[in-house]
């Protein structure tokens, strides 16, 4: 050997480089948000449509005994609140991997993941801001609910922050790992009927599981182990300052769990090399 | 503990002339998606300060080797290095190296174009305040600077190509790589885009591969490297290129080399 080849001297990232990359993220996510009006407005309506009708033509139907975390008879309305907050989230998450299919189509994905920065923590990164997103969604929808008489604890607005940002992530991070299966953007409907529909109908969203449990032991069982449940059920417990251990168990438990398969699915030597050539070719 | 080997003989070091890495290497590198071989076996080095055109049809693995640069895909075999930095072992040194403007729009058309150059100047963990001077610059070098506040969508498809030129220089790479980056521009819009890039090989040495299927892109003090069906078929400065192949020109040059593997004894 006659010559050698020098290289680069290696210099890492430090803290403040992990830092600015993660509020740029979100950052933009948040300016895209702004600028996507009509999305704020129909994460809104939905879950207004059911509080206003739905659930006002289902009161006289269902009763609600005193189940916890509630220490009196309350209103319908006032039982699938909570349901709704997460519904919020599960939408804003599954719509946060429909933009990353379509960030991925329009290249803007690629944009993200030529950063030199580790490839999980942009996609942390990127699952936080979209986390971002759904708080200002649910903070305005309990805003409105406020006026139409639902009325947990003012410390309860407090105490379910935490909730919700583990929840968003959860529900972020399935989308995630569900979106590094989708080809193209039209599956996104797919999504909606074989995804969305199922976990948000077999919880404890609309209507208590001991409920459920009278009609059908086997329906029961499903929401038992839908993550969608205990999603809504700590967020039940934190907007009236309680927690629900076993649901924080089971949504940090997914959470990790779906986290780790997103980041796998989207590592370049797995995941996305599965698929055909780029568009480009 | 220095094994004795690791210390060599003074005349074995006066020989050992430390040579710069290539701005980027291609070493063997070989890709496919199921059954079907995108790459085959392809080798080439960029060096710094050099313009490489990429020259091959659409379909000839220029995305796909695009993208394995970019470690969008993992790579299966061979091995690609920027700067001597291995892509798969030290993505994050190799990809801090290397700017990259990639053939469909990557831009945000609904944000500035501060916005969209501070978000990516954040991707790179460049400071705020770094980041919004580098954009000002920057901006100002490509002649968009009153429309710093406007909206991409407003842009000319020029316009936007050359806003996704100076992102991909924002974190001061000095390997810059464009994959087609004329298409679908107007005659005076390519030539813009052109002499710009190759401003930045001769006065900041950037070494630039730039993946085309238009001849006229290329002038005869470019390296050339000729892939075909995934195949490198021809390399090196692009004079060479053509005298090998016994062509007057690199349209027939190119023509030739391809034409070669589905016409065999064919040519000259």
């Amino acid at each position: 050997m006659s010559s050698i080849t020098t290289r680069e001297a290696p210099r890492g990232f430090s803290a403040a480089e992990y830092m600015t990359c993660l509020t740029g993220i979100v950052w933009r996510e948040g300016l895209r948000f702004l600028h996507q009006r009509e999305r704020f407005v129909s994460a809104l309506v939905r879950p207004l449509v059911w509080l206003f009708i739905f659930a006002a033509g289902f009161r006289q139907v269902l009763g609600i005994s005193i189940i916890p975390p509630y220490e009196t008879y309350i209103l319908y309305e006032v039982y699938i609140a909570p349901g709704l907050m997460a519904m919020i989230q599960l939408f804003n998450g599954m719509q946060s991997s429909l933009s990353m299919v379509y960030d991925r189509e329009m290249g803007n994905m690629r944009t993200l993941l030529v950063s030199p920065l580790p490839r999980g923590f942009l996609l942390f990164c990127k699952l936080l801001a979209g986390t971002a997103v759904s708080l200002l969604q649910v903070y305005a929808f309990l805003l409105i609910a406020w006026f139409w008489d639902i009325t947990p604890p003012s410390s309860g607005y407090l105490t379910v922050l935490p909730a919700l940002i583990l929840s968003g992530l959860m529900l972020g991070s399935l989308g995630m790992l569900i979106s590094s299966g989708i080809k193209q953007l039209e599956n996104f409907a797919g999504v909606m009927n074989f995804v969305i529909f199922p976990m948000f109908f077999a919880s404890s969203a609309l209507y208590p599981l001991w409920r459920v449990q009278e009609g059908s032991p086997y329906l029961y069982y499903l929401c038992e182990v839908n993550p969608f449940t205990h999603a809504v059920e700590l967020v039940r417990f934190a907007l009236y300052g309680q927690i629900n251990w076993i649901s924080l168990a089971v949504v940090a438990a997914c959470t990790v769990v779906f986290m780790i398969g997103a980041i796998w699915a989207y590592d370049p030597s797995r995941g996305l090399a599965r698929r055909g050539p780029p568009g480009g070719e | 503990m220095t094994s004795p080997a690791a210390i060599p003989e003074p005349q074995e070091a006066a020989r050992l002339v430390p040579t710069p890495a290539p701005a980027l290497s291609i070493d063997g590198v070989s890709h496919v998606y199921g059954p079907r071989r995108a790459l085959i076996d392809v080798s080439f080095n960029v060096q710094p300060a050099s313009f490489t055109a990429l020259l091959g049809l659409n379909g000839a693995g220029k995305s796909t080797l695009f993208s394995l640069i970019t470690r969008l895909f993992g790579i299966q075999s061979g091995r690609v290095g920027i700067f001597g930095h291995d892509i798969s072992k030290s993505p994050g040194e190799a990809l801090r190296l290397l700017g990259v403007v990639f053939q469909p729009r990557t831009l945000d058309l609904d944000l500035s174009l501060t916005q969209n150059l501070l978000y990516h100047a954040a991707l790179h963990g460049i400071s705020r305040r770094e980041a919004a001077a580098r954009s000002a610059d920057l901006l100002g070098r490509i002649g968009l600077e009153d429309r710093a506040g406007s909206k991409v969508r407003d842009l000319s498809g020029g316009q936007m190509r050359r806003l996704e030129i100076a992102r991909a220089l924002l974190h001061r790479p000095r390997l810059l790589l464009l994959d087609e980056p004329t298409v679908g521009l107007d005659v005076k819009a390519r030539a813009d885009i052109i002499s710009q890039v190759r401003q930045l090989v001769t006065e900041q040495g950037i070494g630039v591969l730039w993946a085309t299927h238009l001849f006229d892109e290329i002038v005869p003090s470019d390296d050339l490297v000729v892939l075909h069906q995934g195949k490198v078929l021809a390399q090196g400065p692009m004079s060479r290129v053509i005298t090998e192949a016994g062509a007057q020109d690199v349209n027939t040059a190119f023509m030739r080399l391809t034409g070669a593997q589905t016409m065999p004894g064919g040519g000259a």
